[in-house]
């Protein structure tokens, strides 16, 4: 059983292009509801969104901090016009707040101050982990595709330079990213003459294959499983074998019953059986999948028989 | 105007003849197995078919890069370790590299060695390349396919170290080294296992009119009506759905890369090596592809109109596009 206190319950940066109002009110409800010790917050996917939450964003992070939670800012995971590399410097450079770094180009600014790796630095193994902690890591994101046997070999390796471990757990899983927009694309417009259009997709705008199969969705310039990840059934053994910390990846509905399902779970006050029946029956539709955790495809989903 | 290096694929032994004698001023390669991205069977080099091809390309002149760009997964470094020692005990001219764990190794164990930044690294700000420069000592960067010439002008100002800049042949639509596509609808990982749409989950499928559809493991990725050719099942080139566009690519269409007329503008931009696409392609079209280039590149350093109508015939499905190269509209 895991030792329910130590672990940690995260919630990764809203991914989504949501009107002002949805995403304030969205992080309102997390500080009084969603049991999560840490909120990841900013601009992950495109440098254009970044000032449409700006002028809400220090009573977000007001409201978060006085319900307990911990505050990381997350960086853009691609960085390659003016526009995104001034939003990445005024968000690394700020100082006095903990960055999850999510492309090199952070790593530049952040000039050895202690920093959290996100999911988009590709960590894939222990001389990775080595450098990074030297450069300051304290703390790592892995990628979603990150199989189950390479999490168990890092796990040693993170424990020998005393950073720590969290993996995503629920949500849908980011796959790719271009320097093409798609959402404009399938508009018939272009990344500069956008005229925000993703905002008209909360979670995404779904791709199915030409015998109607839903398959990806687009968001911007990133492409995302259409699938949930869901490893309510793997997360205890992985809290078992040294795992920190777990991460909710916000969805437009169904994020914090998530939140407290996985939370009970954590705990030991709910079994992953039960677990797995409440999820499916938050708001959120869309199909589960751990394939990525158990090597095999992505979009695959394997009930794990579990030990009460 | 410095005279840019022409870098060509050598996806085998005969390839890497063929590319030499060509003209190439260097070719890039890999060994057999997941520690390049182009892992596909009967490709690339066993450690001693290596061996003879830096021999045979140093005799003639050229140079040899050793592509070990893929990520290894926690508890699989050996091989990759093995690979960069191999490299440097053959003499190869540069190591190319994309894990940072891979390049700590390579900088540490063999300092003296040439190390290129790949492409699957996915540095596309000056900032990220300076970091590799300055952590690595990174001689060279291959730039990420989604810049225009503008931008790589600009980066050019800004770094310490060489660019190389992909100029034809396949060219993907996802940044380099961030691409899960693949690994989600076949669980084989285009990072980890160094293969993107393998063969082995590939399938067509006709139907009773007569349509041909192509898989990839359980997902359609396009469909061909009996007058179209039907096209391998490469996710970020397939046709799909959404509520407000139907039967469109989504992502890009199967075009392949020609920057042809905008060499001379790139190596004005300060561009060091001129990269071609095409490790898994015959001999025949890369000697054809070599060729070709060699006597653009010559024509372009005596300021003569480089001839390559020749050329458009090599592109991918007789389609090409100069990607986000061009401009910004792309995006």
């Amino acid at each position: 059983m895991a030792l329910g206190t130590s672990k940690r319950l995260t919630l990764g940066p809203v991914l989504f292009n949501w009107p002002v109002e949805t995403w304030r009110d969205f992080y309102y409800r997390v500080a009084d509801e969603a049991p999560v010790d840490r909120v990841y917050i900013g601009e992950v996917v495109c440098s254009k969104r970044a000032p449409l939450f700006r002028t809400c964003l220090p009573d977000v992070v007001d409201r978060l901090r006085n319900a307990g939670k911990e505050i990381v800012f997350s960086t853009l995971a691609e960085v390659v016009s003016g526009t995104d590399r001034k939003c990445l410097e005024s968000v690394a450079c700020a100082g006095d707040i903990l960055i999850e770094a999510n492309d090199m180009s952070a790593l530049w600014h952040l000039d050895g101050n202690p920093f959290i790796a996100g999911p988009y630095l590709n960590v894939y193994n222990e001389d990775t982990l080595e450098f990074l902690a030297g450069k300051g890591a304290v703390h790592v994101t892995l990628p979603p595709e990150l199989p189950r046997s390479a999490i168990a070999a890092l796990i040693e390796k993170a424990g020998e330079l005393k950073l720590t471990l969290e993996v995503q757990v629920h949500g849908r899983m980011p796959l790719a990213l271009s320097a093409r927009c798609y959402h404009a694309r399938a508009h018939g417009l272009n990344r500069d003459s956008c005229r925000y259009v993703c905002d008209r997709d909360p979670d995404g705008m779904l791709l199915r294959t030409l015998d109607g199969k839903p398959f990806l969705v687009i968001n911007g310039v990133q492409t995302l499983s259409y699938t949930c990840l869901n490893l309510v059934q793997e997360m205890n053994a992985l809290a078992d074998v040294g795992v920190d910390a777990f991460r909710i990846s916000p969805q437009s509905s169904g994020t914090v019953e998530a939140a407290r399902i996985f939370h009970c779970c954590l705990k030991g006050e709910m079994t992953a059986d039960e677990a797995l029946i409440r999820l499916g029956e938050t708001e959120f539709d869309a199909p589960f999948a751990n394939g990525f955790h158990h090597g095999a495809e992505g979009h695959h989903w394997r009930s794990v028989a579990t030990v009460v | 105007m410095h005279r840019p290096e022409l870098v060509c694929p050598a996806g085998t032994p005969a390839g890497l003849h063929a590319a030499v004698d060509a003209g190439a001023d260097a070719v890039y390669c890999g060994f057999q197995g997941p520690t390049n991205a182009r892992n596909f069977p009967g490709l690339n080099f066993s450690p001693r078919e290596m061996e003879q091809a830096v021999t045979y390309a140093h005799d003639r002149g050229t140079k040899v890069l050793a592509a070990i760009n893929s990520f290894p997964p926690a508890g699989q470094m050996a091989a990759w370790k093995r690979a960069v020692d191999d490299a440097v005990r053959f003499g190869m001219d540069a190591v190319i590299v994309a894990d940072i764990g891979v390049a700590a190794y390579t900088a540490r164990m063999h300092p003296d060695q040439r190390l290129h930044l790949s492409v699957q690294a996915g540095a596309s700000s000056p900032e990220a390349i300076n970091f590799y420069c300055r952590e690595f000592g990174v001689r060279r960067v291959v730039l990420p396919r989604i810049l225009t010439v503008a931008e790589i002008k600009g980066i050019h100002a800004q770094i310490p170290c060489e660019i190389e800049a992909f100029i034809f042949g396949n060219i993907g639509m996802m940044a380099e080294g961030r691409c899960s596509l693949s690994a989600y609808a076949t669980g084989q990982s285009t990072n980890m296992d160094g293969v993107c749409s393998p063969a082995s989950h590939v399938h067509y499928l006709q139907d009773e009119g007569g349509n041909l559809k192509s898989l990839l493991g359980e997902f359609t990725i396009d469909c061909f009506t009996c007058d179209e050719s039907a096209g391998y099942p490469t996710i970020c080139k397939g046709r799909y759905d959404t509520e407000i566009r139907t039967g469109y690519y989504a992502f890009e269409e199967p075009v392949s890369l020609n920057l042809t007329p905008l060499l001379p503008e790139l190596m004005r931009a300060g561009v060091t090596a001129l990269k071609i696409e095409g490790r898994q392609r015959s001999r025949a079209y890369v000697a054809a592809v070599v060729a070709a280039f060699r006597k653009a590149v010559d024509a372009c350093m005596e300021n003569r109109v480089p001839d390559m109508a020749g050329l458009i015939a090599l592109t991918e499905g007789h389609r090409e596009t100069q990607g986000a190269f061009g401009g910004r509209k792309w995006r």
